[in-house]
């Protein structure tokens, strides 16, 4: 499980992330929704060590963040941030094997080989694998950086828009990869999405965010309600069932 | 082109590079060198041979560790102030510990070079976000900024000579005795070819390398001294050679991706061959007179770096 509690980030005099509080279960995919400033990449980024909070703490399975070593950490906790401003000419399979880092030091061993082949085929890009990544999709390439932070074998996954700049079925199908690390391999999936519907229907709790506070955490069944959804994002949203998903109308 | 293909190329440049001077030394004479053959062949060709292999390969590999750690293909120890902070340095070592040893003096030189590196790498923060072209800009005004203090202080002192000397990199005066420094460059690459996966997950950006766990500050520093270090110690050697740390590793790269574990062979294979065709035209053009390394490399050198600009879209640089 991870913890946060009362973390703070401040800017300045505004807190961007106000004395937040909140956990996340293992082996359940949450999603971090709201709208833009919310604050909810600078949670994600705390949470993730890769951003200094200024108040609060973070524990992970019940030790505080700062008492992991960094390599140790590297194997518990994978954080992948927005992907598609990278400009390196690695081939898929180089930039994979660097998910081995942090056991290997980059001296490759057969058992990070395997390790490697495993999370290509598991996203399913073996026929390109000595493909230059700026020669790939973006869905291609999103799906390249996944199977580098699967290589990592973290327990937790935390992703920050993995969706941005995807079509609709390029997106669907890297959430249903995301899903299948909760469901097959016992992930814990943690990942900041602007589509609701995306939300809605693959993730296990919901936690929204507004103006550096959570307004609201929960199991995505119950967050996902007119009521909530209008307090979050100040508009109104029609909810309704569509083969057991709920699924929210906003676009008029 | 493979590896192997390469070194032999550059096995046999250096081969002919033996071969190529005023004084008659032809391949048939090496069994029966006569005793003035003799000195020559060890005191100038050799030397010659070995500082132009070790340079070339040196600048080639600091350009290739900046652009990685910088993000920014258009980095380089020539447009990033390195080589003239270091100049700066020898001037003041000149100056101020003109009676210390040698030793000393270097040390000055490199800790200038190095603090001029981390200077442009702080100035370099506070632009980033703005086109890839705009920061070697800045790094060259920096440059010429240290340059013309530098200048300014050389006609003071009359240390002019001295310095130009150093202005344009020049192989014609390396003989024994004056090179050996630059052995200093082979553990130097050792030790970054060693460190190469560092830089490579470094220059895919601070998340990234944080998330395998690699510390970024520290490897972002301990690669700029480096650069820093090994730049100094060719410039103070040979001089300054343009362009080299900015073509050689850009051509490379297109090639052979940004893993620097598999293309920092490449990119020192073909610094020394670039380094060691310049010297040869250099040498053989006007023969038996000579051009400066320095004027070669730059004419060639910019001209490719005018094709790389202007065909930028097409490599993605």
């Amino acid at each position: 499980m991870i913890l946060a509690e009362s973390v703070t980030k401040q800017y300045g005099a505004a807190a961007v992330v106000d004395e937040v509080t909140a956990s996340i279960r293992e082996g359940t995919m949450t999603t971090f929704i709201g709208p833009n400033g919310a604050g909810k990449s600078t949670l994600l980024s705390m949470v993730s060590r890769l951003l200094k909070r200024d108040g609060g703490s973070v524990s992970i399975d019940g030790m505080p963040m700062e008492h992991f070593h960094d390599k140790e950490l590297a194997k518990k906790l994978a954080i992948l941030k927005q992907s598609n401003e990278m400009n390196v000419r690695l081939s898929i399979y180089d930039l994979v094997s660097f998910g081995r880092f942090p056991y290997s030091r980059g001296r490759l061993t057969a058992e990070d080989r395997r390790v490697i082949d495993e999370s290509i085929a598991y996203v399913e890009l073996e026929s390109m694998q000595n493909k230059y990544l700026d020669e790939l999709s973006g869905g291609q390439r999103q799906r390249a950086f996944i199977a580098m932070i699967l290589a990592q074998d973290t327990d937790y996954i935390l992703l920050d828009e993995p969706l941005n700049n995807l079509d609709m079925r390029h997106s669907v199908q890297i959430m249903k990869v995301l899903r299948s690390l909760v469901d097959d391999l016992g992930k814990t999936v943690v990942l900041v999405v602007h589509d609701i519907n995306f939300a809605s229907c693959y993730s296990d709790f919901i936690l929204a965010m507004k103006n550096g506070k959570v307004v609201k955490e929960g199991r995505t069944w119950e967050v996902i309600h007119p009521d909530h959804l209008k307090e979050i994002y100040d508009m109104d949203f029609q909810v309704q069932e569509i083969n057991n998903q709920k699924i929210c109308v906003y676009f008029s | 082109m493979k590896l192997r293909y390469a070194v032999l190329l550059l096995c046999a440049l250096s081969f002919s590079s033996l071969f190529v001077g005023v004084s008659s030394l032809s391949l048939f004479d090496v069994w029966q060198m006569t005793e003035e053959q003799r000195q020559i062949f060890w005191s100038s060709r050799m030397p010659r041979l070995l500082s132009i292999l070790m340079a070339g390969a040196g600048m080639a590999i600091a350009g290739l560790v900046m652009q990685q750690l910088t993000q920014n293909k258009f980095v380089s120890p020539t447009t990033a102030g390195t080589m003239d902070a270091a100049r700066l340095g020898m001037l003041v070592s000149m100056l101020a510990f003109a009676g210390a040893s040698s030793l000393v003096r270097i040390s000055v030189a490199v800790a200038f070079a190095v603090a001029g590196t981390f200077i442009f790498m702080y100035i370099l923060e506070r632009v980033r976000g703005k086109d890839p072209i705009f920061i070697p800009l800045v790094g060259l005004m920096f440059g010429n900024i240290l340059g013309s203090i530098t200048m300014f202080f050389a006609y003071r002192y009359d240390l002019i000579q001295n310095m130009t000397a150093w202005l344009q990199g020049n192989f014609a005066t390396i003989i024994t005795g004056q090179y050996e420094l630059l052995w200093f460059v082979v553990p130097i690459v050792g030790f970054t070819y060693w460190y190469a996966d560092r830089i490579t997950v470094v220059g895919m950006g601070e998340s990234f390398a944080k998330n395998v766990g690699v510390s970024y500050r520290t490897v972002v520093n301990i690669g700029l001294i480096l650069v820093a270090v090994m730049t100094s110690l060719i410039v103070l050697t040979v001089g300054m050679i343009p362009f080299l740390g900015l073509i050689i590793p850009n051509i490379v790269t297109i090639f052979r991706g940004d893993h620097m574990r598999k293309n920092l062979p490449f990119t020192a294979v073909f610094g020394a061959i670039f380094v060691l065709v310049c010297d040869l035209f250099g040498r053989t053009i006007i023969y038996p007179y000579e051009i400066p390394i320095g004027l070669t490399v730059g004419v060639i050198g910019s001209g490719l770096f005018l094709y790389l600009l202007l065909r930028r879209q097409r490599y993605g640089l």
